[in-house]
């Protein structure tokens, strides 16, 4: 009964219509936010910072966005890895051409400029749909890598086309140590968050979901798909190049292409597909499990004392993982934002099950 | 340190740091991905030698070194990631990286400094690093890539008949289409604009199995020389595309990277009168490796198999770590026979001087050449030679070449002078 709702009464459309109606969810979402802003900043070392958190809240962000396009409006879409890559570039270009530009502020332009190559590559969606778009949109990747390794003006004519981010600095407060550049991508993911659940839940989302379940329908009650196709990829495009950003200035700080080589459209493919596809919880869920498990799994046979070689290791850490994403689609094809909403109802019920 | 009896002492042994007396070096290696075939003997030559040190001469003036493995499967953020969690281990943290990856090395030049841990990129990495007022915390020890470049530029030159005969002449580099196989470039067309060879670019997607199409155009163009910029299952490609297309093995010049025996033993009979540059040694056995058969290997506790000791990549392991012993060895002169932190072995590399005397007694007579560090030369040394695969074995088929630091050095300067504009650098030596 902890999930009950009787006596929850809503007498203005207010609360009726608000994010979290349920006051255990708004109870649970302010849990998570005081562990994320306070509890963890507090506890996390530094490695835990650097090399778990932050990547995981960027990926987070990047999964965000993907899951719009492809959860919630059926685009599948294999051309993250480059969107994000469009993200890193447009915002280094902003910030070397610009010196006084504001680096969140560049972020931002970047994400405009990956919105604006998103909406061009989104432009088959509106012929072709589910695989073929995407292979459509897997050459919008490899043409994204193609130019960023040849047209040197990208990289401003470094010789070996690896480019380094100019500091994060804000209102002369430079993001240097890990906790403030945890902080500085948390909220930006915060924020990022809300609007998408705002957006998912509102007019535009309503017709996205619309077109996915079928498109034909959507377009005989008055969606209009040209529309709907096209936010989507513009809407998501923006999200995945502010993560793409993030990444390249704030988690790596130098970077080349293959960092944003087809592995990581794959890798946040694979996050919304285990966390589940139009579920925004889905999308934190995906990217905690597809960024910390390998990692989990590298170290494991240390922390238990197991001394095996560093191959056999990697190799163990590649079958697992393997097998765990087969094991999870077969026993939950939802995802994990579907474990947590089976979760809710039992606890809806608990201890009285029917 | 030996606890006897164990119930009562175990309260002893649990706070008394075990490791007190112990340095600890970070191994990134990758020993699984699409480049584990030549990753896997760099890291078997390096553990190897710190095993030696450690079993033949209870570490390093005594102290212990401890060392752990991290795979990265030469992925930058893989990378980043194990800096991140071996930085902060041993009793005064990480000594020194070795991030072997040119990506990794970007990625670690801008936390370095931050976290005061040089890297050493011994073979690699950036080129204009060599500068060390820009770079105070790389080391490209041994040679860069521009240092490579203009190397094997010399020997062809020589082959021709002088430098004056590269008129005209065309010049094809099939390069990794990566940072790692364009840092050449900028030399090749600077060494083009002195000579006036014609220099063709032909780029190779990662990982590189796919190469029709370069070598199709290789067979158009029918350059003099080939040079060749891959890793891993690159090489072996290339090689056996050139037994495809007709086009001479012994007019094919691999980087150092693309001259071991993973690169060739694949292209089996078809790699026969291939060439390298070879990274001052080649596959060759020296005293050390007596020492680590009789220490190591018979004792059951080497790396990997027997017959692998003594491969080119197995001995560029070795000599890495060879040179991070040494730095911490040259470092313990100043600040004392104890375990050090990444900064005082920082200067332990910057004043790293081993002459042949010094070689000799290490057993890398013949495979290592004197290296002298300086603030101003992050390189030390600039020699190579070069190799040849004669269907079963490598043999040297030059002499020892020196890089041409009238060509480099203005341009490690003015590409260094490029990034310290770029990052708000000043120029400057770090004092100790």
């Amino acid at each position: 009964m902890l999930y009950r709702e009787a006596g929850q009464f809503k007498t203005t459309y207010a609360a009726d219509q608000a994010v979290f109606p349920i006051a255990q969810d708004r109870w649970f979402i302010a849990i998570w936010i005081i562990l994320g802003f306070v509890v963890v900043p507090v506890f996390a070392n530094e490695y835990f910072l650097r090399a778990i958190l932050i990547p995981f809240v960027i990926m987070a962000l990047a999964a965000l966005g993907l899951n719009l396009l492809v959860g919630y409006c059926g685009q599948l879409s294999l051309g993250t890895g480059g969107f994000m890559a469009v993200g890193a570039y447009a915002a280094y270009n902003f910030c070397l051409r610009i010196p006084e530009l504001n680096p969140i502020l560049a972020f931002l332009l970047a994400g405009g400029c990956a919105t604006l190559v998103g909406i061009l590559f989104g432009i088959p969606s509106l012929r072709i749909k589910g695989f073929y778009l995407a292979v459509a949109t897997l050459a919008s990747q490899f043409f994204l890598e193609w130019l960023f390794n040849r047209v040197q003006w990208f990289t401003n004519y470094t010789p070996s086309g690896s480019i380094s981010a100019p500091p994060v600095t804000l209102f002369s407060l430079s993001f240097e140590t890990p906790t403030r550049k945890y902080f500085l991508c948390l909220v930006i993911l915060v924020i990022f968050a809300v609007v998408a659940k705002n957006l998912v839940r509102g007019r535009t989302g309503r017709a996205w979901m619309a077109t996915r379940d079928m498109d034909v329908a959507a377009e005989i009650i008055g969606i209009r798909p040209m529309y709907a196709k096209l936010s989507a990829f513009a809407v998501s495009s923006f999200f995945v190049g502010v993560a793409g950003a993030l990444w390249a200035f704030v988690h790596l700080g130098s970077w080349e292409p293959a960092a944003f080589d087809i592995n990581r459209s794959f890798s946040i493919l694979f996050m919304i597909i285990i966390g589940g596809l139009g579920s925004i919880a889905g999308a934190f869920l995906g990217a905690a499990f597809i960024t910390t498990l390998p990692l989990i799994l590298n170290q494991a046979p240390q922390w238990f004392g197991f001394t095996l070689s560093t191959a056999m290791i990697s190799h163990l850490e590649f079958m697992i993982f393997g097998a765990l994403i087969l094991f999870f689609l077969i026993v939950e094809p939802l995802g994990l934002a579907r474990l947590w909403r089976i979760g809710k109802e039992k606890l809806r019920l608990w201890p009285f099950p029917h | 340190m030996t606890c006897t009896a164990l119930a009562l002492a175990s309260a002893v042994c649990a706070t008394a740091p075990a490791t007190a007396n112990e340095q600890f070096i970070p191994v990134l290696v990758y020993r699984s991905g699409p480049y584990a075939p030549n990753g896997i003997h760099w890291a078997n030559g390096f553990v190897d030698y710190l095993n030696l040190i450690n079993d033949r001469d209870g570490g390093i003036n005594g102290v212990k070194i401890a060392y752990e493995e991290c795979e990265t499967g030469y992925a930058t953020d893989r990378g980043v990631e194990c800096y991140e969690r071996l930085k902060g281990k041993g009793v005064t943290g990480a000594a020194v990286f070795n991030p072997l990856s040119t990506g990794i090395t970007y990625a670690l030049t801008e936390k370095a400094p931050v976290d005061k841990i040089p890297i050493i990129t011994m073979g690699y990495g950036r080129s204009e690093s060599a500068d060390g007022r820009v770079f105070p915390w790389n080391f490209p020890l041994l040679g860069t890539y521009w240092t490579a470049a203009d190397i094997l530029i010399q020997h062809l030159a020589k082959l021709s008949g002088g430098a004056e005969h590269l008129r005209g002449k065309k010049i094809t580099l099939v390069y990794h289409d990566s940072p790692y196989g364009k840092e050449p470039i900028p030399l090749l067309q600077e060494r083009a604009r002195r000579h006036g060879y014609t220099l063709i670019t032909i780029p190779v997607t990662h990982p590189g199995v796919e190469q029709k199409a370069a070598w199709l155009q290789v067979r158009q163009q029918q350059p003099d020389y080939v040079l060749l910029w891959g890793w891993g299952v690159m090489n072996s490609t290339a090689i056996k595309e050139a037994a495809a297309v007709n086009f001479p093995r012994e007019k094919m010049f691999g980087v150092w990277w693309a001259g071991a025996e993973p690169d060739v033993l694949p292209a089996g009979a078809g790699a026969k009168g291939y060439n390298a540059i070879a990274l001052q040694h080649s596959a060759e056995k020296a005293a050390v490796h007596q020492d680590i058969l009789k220490h190591i290997h018979d004792k059951g506790k080497g790396a990997g198999k027997k017959e692998d000791v003594g491969n080119v990549l197995y001995n560029r392991g070795l000599i890495n770590a060879l040179l991070v012993v040494e730095s911490i060895r040259t470092a313990q002169g100043k600040y004392g026979k104890k375990p050090l932190r990444g900064e005082e072995v920082r200067w332990g590399i910057e004043n790293l001087n081993l002459d042949q005397a010094r070689i000799k007694q290490a057993g890398f007579y013949s495979i290592l050449q004197p290296i002298k560090v300086s603030c101003n030369d992050h390189e030390g040394v600039r020699h190579a030679r070069i190799h040849q695969w004669d269907g079963a074995k490598w043999n040297f088929v030059s002499g020892w070449m020196e890089g041409d630091n009238g060509i480099l050095r203005p341009m490690v300067e003015s590409a260094a002078a490029k990034y310290a504009k770029e990052k708000n650098i000043t120029p400057g030596c770090l004092k100790s």
